[in-house]
């Protein structure tokens, strides 16, 4: 639970589905002095405060240390080999789920809910698909891509047919409050400031000035530190040129950013890693699907063919722009979620 | 004892219902609400929605409220607090109170001065005992730590212009605080509209229990805790939140809110008619504080040549509970400091009577009254001779 809107609706529809509900908080690490957002002092004393209302036991669990270790080590770890990570995926894998799960088990629960805008359907072979939310605004089947046949086997999706607005209304409806956590662009571990800030003070060696490099390898300027760019950025790079810029590739090895025109930037052939697919196996031969890149980008239709240890290479339909290592692509069939990977480093 | 109560500035009965209300926190929700287990939780959630509750009739958020164990304690916490937090921030040395103030402000202020350095101004009041802004802000200084004036005098229930002095106040960036305990049963008290920085409540004088008070502490402003040790009540005062009572002081303040209107209506009436036929009927007496601005409840006077601690132990015996500012219950009576300070000289100020009516107050009960009052006051006036 975190207070806000979704979980607390969760929670109140499945009591009145007749679960027997325990509310959970995680206590999650934070950089310094101020509390991880997820789990900040005034987010606890709300869902405190709908626990009582809907009258089930409320518990703060400890994760400081896991989520250290499982999420922010390899979030710093990540930058530091030049990619771009996405660090809420091992959150939701190892401490969202795995973790959550076993700490659950201990509670006597049989299941974990939680507010996402995602469905889960069981096929008839038994099997459990992960389906995108009838709200398509609000579809978090791309950061859920990680979730195994088991976890799905123990998971309910409360707000799986509905929409924000009727979520609202159903608060409205359960007189819970209807405050809304910000959907901030900055981490939830991250104190002041935002995650470069965070790379400078945690390691200044990640984040060092180096050369950009012109696509034919020429210096034409100086960077700040590559952790402050992503692939296809335009901003920031103050090069004065003729036609817009954009970061084409980092090359971690000379700790620079080559740039380029737009034409430099597309691709359409990519390798992605650590892939995990919903159902369990890979499929044994190449798959049409439609593949997204980013949690708020399109998908884009493309063949995807599975290579051996949990990685895939993937053939785009056209070029995209801004195919960045360390997020995740995240592969459907329609409404069905099929998995997703990291996308490889050149 | 079948005795007729006109003391309700003094206390009040508690309400059935809010009886009814504390009754599982005694003994069936009866956690520790900083506990962890359901038990606590159950405790937690109605500390939680009792702030809630309380705050929102305030106009307040609830994490500016701060549960205490009377509207004294609340007093001691906001001028301590505000005090020492002020000087550790700023080096504010200088309190501003109305000599009106009940003694859970004048005497802390006075011990804030005698062992503590703080330097204190008395703000001049008028015959009424009201506070007026503008002497308020002759003597606010920069190195004004805080301004404590009360809503409504329990002695005299005069009512002070607390919106205008907090305006004040906010404009020179001060602190205010304001006793409202006399208020509360009467008024709804709206922070934002009272323009207070800190507000003290105790829950017996609108018809809640004895021994819980609040604090109404404005975001923002800083308190250095007097109770120090676990962090309840968000860190400003240590121990175990008492629930029932809190539950209880809650319960009754939305009673008040929702009924204050009808009481009011019942009550003021009945006063008007208690003081016009009080000055008419005997000789050589006046009302204290304002004739108009006053409490609705609040009804009080002086007698010339009228030993007031006898008169109230005669009222008493005849049936009727009353008190008087003098009063004392070791037989030794001062006159009161707020009458001398008004400039009565000692043969009225010792003759003072407070009757203050409360919800269950009837016209028989106040008919009943005004057929003895004059013997009573007669009988005194002739033993004092």
């Amino acid at each position: 639970m975190s207070g806000g809107v979704d979980s607390s609706v969760s929670a109140a529809l499945l009591k009145e589905q007749g679960y027997d509900v325990i509310g959970v908080m995680l206590r999650l690490w934070s950089d310094s002095d101020s509390q991880n957002r997820c789990c900040a002092p005034d987010a606890q004393a709300e869902a405190r405060h709908i626990a009582g209302l809907l009258e089930f036991p409320f518990y703060v669990i400890d994760a400081q240390d896991q989520f250290y270790q499982a999420v922010v080590l390899p979030f710093i770890d990540g930058y530091a080999q030049g990619i771009t990570p996405n660090p809420c995926l091992n959150c939701n894998r190892l401490i969202r789920w795995d973790f959550l799960l076993e700490r659950a088990a201990a509670l006597g629960a049989k299941y974990l809910a939680t507010g996402h805008y995602a469905r889960i359907q069981q096929t008839p072979t038994e099997h459990y698909q992960l389906l995108k939310s009838r709200d398509l605004q609000k579809d978090q089947s791309y950061v859920l891509h990680v979730l195994t046949q088991k976890s799905l086997s123990q998971t309910i999706f409360p707000l799986a047919n509905l929409s924000k607005s009727q979520v609202r209304k159903l608060a409205g409806e359960y007189s819970l409050p209807v405050a809304e956590r910000p959907d901030s662009q900055d981490l939830c571990f991250v104190g002041q400031g935002d995650y470069r800030d965070f790379l400078r003070k945690t390691d200044p060696s990640i984040n060092k000035p180096g050369p950009i490099l012109n696509p034919e390898s020429k210096i034409i300027g100086e960077h700040p530190g590559l952790a402050d760019f992503t692939i296809g950025q335009r901003k920031g790079l103050r090069i004065s040129s003729p036609e817009s810029l954009y970061v084409i590739r980092k090359d971690i090895d000379q700790n620079a950013l080559i740039v380029g025109n737009k034409e430099h930037l597309g691709r359409t052939e990519f390798f992605a890693d650590q892939v995990n697919w919903i159902a369990g196996v890979p499929p044994q031969d190449p798959i049409q699907a439609t593949i997204k890149i980013r949690y708020k980008s399109p998908e884009t239709p493309g063949t995807i063919t599975a290579l051996k240890g949990h990685s895939v290479q993937i053939q785009l339909e056209s070029p995209l722009p801004d195919i960045t290592p360390g997020q995740a692509a995240v592969f459907y069939q329609n409404d069905i979620c099929l998995g997703g990977g990291i996308i490889r480093s050149d | 004892m079948n005795n007729i109560y006109l003391d309700y500035a003094a206390t009040t009965p508690v309400d059935e219902r809010v009886i009814t209300a504390m009754q599982p926190y005694f003994n069936i929700r009866f956690g520790n609400p900083s506990s962890l287990h359901q038990f606590g939780q159950q405790a937690e959630t109605a500390l939680d929605l009792s702030r809630r509750e309380m705050a929102g009739y305030l106009g307040a958020m609830p994490s500016e409220l701060i549960f205490t164990s009377s509207g004294s304690e609340s007093d001691n916490l906001a001028l301590r607090g505000t005090a020492f937090a002020s000087r550790e921030k700023t080096g504010a040395n200088h309190l501003l109170v109305s000599p009106i103030e009940h003694p859970a402000v004048l005497a802390t202020a006075r011990q804030l001065a005698d062992l503590h350095g703080f330097d204190v101004t008395y703000i001049p009041v008028d015959e009424f005992g009201m506070v007026s802004p503008t002497m308020v802000q002759t003597n606010l200084r920069d190195d004004t730590a805080l301004v404590s004036v009360m809503h409504a005098n329990n002695e005299i229930g005069t009512l002070n212009p607390i919106a205008e002095i907090g305006q004040l106040c906010r404009d020179r960036g001060i602190p205010f605080h304001s006793d409202a305990v006399q208020s509360a049963a009467h008024f709804p008290l709206d922070v934002n509209d009272l323009k207070v920085d800190l507000m003290a409540l105790g829950a017996h004088k609108f018809y809640g229990p004895k021994g819980v008070g609040a604090l109404y502490v404005r975001s923002g402003i800083d308190l250095i805790p007097m109770l120090t040790g676990g962090s309840q009540e968000l860190g400003l005062r240590a121990a175990t939140q008492n629930t029932p009572l809190i539950v209880g002081m809650a319960k009754a303040f939305k009673l008040v809110q929702v009924d204050h209107n009808a009481r009011t209506n019942h009550i003021r009436p009945l006063r008007d008619h208690l003081i016009n036929q009080v000055l008419s009927l005997i000789p050589s007496s006046q009302l204290t504080g304002h004739p108009e601005t006053r409490l609705p409840n609040h009804a009080s006077f002086v007698f010339e040549d009228a030993d007031g601690n006898l008169l109230i132990s005669v009222l008493d015996a005849a049936g009727f509970a009353c008190s008087s500012g003098s009063a004392c219950k070791t037989g030794d009576p001062e006159p009161s400091l707020l009458l001398t300070h008004l400039n009565y000289s000692l043969s009225w100020a010792m003759g003072s009577l407070r009757v203050t009516l409360g919800k269950d107050t009837t016209s028989d009960d106040i008919d009943a009254f005004l057929e003895i009052l004059p013997g009573c006051i007669q009988q005194v006036r002739e033993l004092k001779s």
